[in-house]
């Protein structure tokens, strides 16, 4: 645990910045961010609205290209990707989580689950039998031909996180995955991404502010002003979630 | 993609990556219908906007046709002859041209907020492994039958009203004779009223496409994080 060459990376980040322009403003959202994330930990980025926490996760996903630096996912450059191939790598590497849940809202459950694998080429029939099973897995078996609409926030998350895992990703992204949800809800959301982290062996980056996600992190990074503040291991964090615990009775 | 130089494996392995992806036209169509008939309150908005300019489009087309069935009937009855044929004739395309114009700005617009009301659903589809053309033909084959089907009941309703009012002034036979009359004189050749309904008929569905075209073109080709941002 102690030299940092006991990992193997499935993601890294070089130098990574974003710039946007305001008037004749530049605001780096994102400000010379080299980040190490280890295969198949659960990693929480951390910070206020505004710290460019949603940014960083935004080019890690390669929903968004950098200003400047470079994303490795399983050493491949993202930057070098061509559309398709980047198209090829969300499909099959990376499930995504929203805080919005983005359901496609016309599609039932088991459609929106089903779909990714329609894109990675399975047949029907198999997809929908994973589809049905991923289903169950996340606590929805009943529900799996009603519409978005028709179904509770935490339940559309769920179908969210079921979708999410349709093609095996090796890497899952939250995105304020417990933002729209309530305590209770929340909690459930964070400890079934937690369960699937641990029995598929998916590494889970979150980026949050959700102080309840820290409990089941194996690393937090804490962003501020689009640098990374400080990054606090496993060991360090179990004493501060106690500190909490009590804060919060 | 293809236009950029390359190594022949580099170009090799693209191919098979791209071929790994795929949206097979059942499934397109079936999330085509289902985009129509969930949605059927917006897809009925949609197409009332082509519906309400082809339906212009060809009760212009359809009086002008009438007028001139109505202006020989009072020739041979009275024995009058030449009314301004011209002049007529440059009122008729300016009509045309602007019921042209009408259900074009209607398409566009109809089919423009159908397609930006989707962005942050396109930004989810590219996240889950889409294409960008898979998203063109989503909008192409829903615009494409939206546009159909707006063209001919537009086009039904347009001619079906017109014919009513003129058979109410000379006569159902002379209404529906005014089918094979000339409509629009273009260039020197006239313009029989059939071929000029398809004509509309074909344009509606064609407007459609191409107002849908634009816009899905460029939401699909947005950065995913710029089109999941879009709030409407």
């Amino acid at each position: 645990m102690t030299t940092a060459s006991v990992y193997e990376y499935i993601v890294r980040t070089k130098d990574l910045m974003k710039v946007y322009t305001m008037g004749d403003q530049e605001v780096r959202a994102v400000d010379g961010v080299a980040l190490d994330i280890r295969r198949g930990e659960y990693i929480s980025i951390m910070g206020p609205s505004g710290s460019g926490k949603s940014t960083l996760f935004n080019m890690i996903g390669g929903l968004d290209k950098p200003s400047h630096g470079t994303v490795f996912i399983d050493e491949t450059d993202m930057a070098q990707l061509t559309a398709s191939e980047l198209a090829y790598l969300r499909c099959r590497k990376i499930g995504y989580i929203f805080q919005t849940f983005n359901l496609i809202p016309v599609m039932t459950a088991l459609e929106n689950v089903t779909l990714p694998m329609i894109f990675a080429g399975l047949s029907t029939d198999d997809a929908l039998d994973k589809g049905v099973e991923l289903l169950r897995t996340v606590g929805l078996g009943e529900r799996r031909d009603h519409k978005p609409t028709e179904l509770s926030g935490g339940q559309q998350q769920r179908v969210a996180i079921a979708r999410a895992l349709a093609n095996d990703p090796a890497i899952i992204l939250a995105d304020e995955p417990t933002g729209n949800l309530d305590l209770k809800t929340g909690k459930e959301i964070i400890a079934l991404l937690k369960e699937m982290n641990e029995a598929k062996k998916v590494t889970v980056i979150s980026a949050t502010h959700d102080l309840k996600m820290i409990d089941v992190s194996d690393r937090v990074v804490w962003i501020r002003d689009g640098k990374i503040e400080r990054i606090q291991e496993r060991a360090d964090i179990d004493l501060q979630v106690g500190q909490m615990a009590g804060e919060e009775q | 993609m293809a236009s950029e130089p390359q190594s022949q494996a580099g170009q090799a392995g693209r191919i098979v990556i791209e071929s790994q992806i795929v949206l097979p036209w059942s499934r397109t169509l079936q999330m085509t219908r289902e985009n129509i008939f969930v949605r059927f309150g917006r897809s009925v908005i949609t197409a009332s906007g082509i519906f309400l300019g082809i339906a212009f489009l060809s009760a212009v087309l359809f009086g002008s046709a009438a007028a001139r069935v109505q202006e020989t009937l009072v020739k041979s009855q009275v024995g009058l002859i030449s009314t301004d044929t011209a002049e007529m004739q440059a009122r008729t395309i300016w009509l045309v041209a602007m019921s042209l114009l009408v259900a074009t700005v209607g398409i566009v617009n109809s089919m423009l907020m159908s397609v930006t009301e989707r962005y942050k659903e396109i930004g989810t589809m590219k996240c889950l492994g889409a294409l960008d053309r898979f998203i063109v033909r989503l909008f192409i084959l829903e615009s494409a039958l939206l546009g159909m089907l707006g063209s001919l009941t537009g086009t039904i309703v347009g001619t079906g009203a017109m014919t009513a009012v003129y058979a109410g002034r000379m006569g159902w036979g002379h209404a529906l004779s005014s089918w094979k009359e000339t409509c629009l004189v273009l260039g020197g050749t006239s313009v029989p009223l059939w071929v000029g309904i398809i004509v509309g008929l074909l344009v509606g569905s064609f407007l459609s496409v191409c107002a849908a075209l634009y816009p899905a073109w460029r939401a699909a080709k947005m950065p995913p994080a710029a089109a999941l941002r879009s709030e409407f």
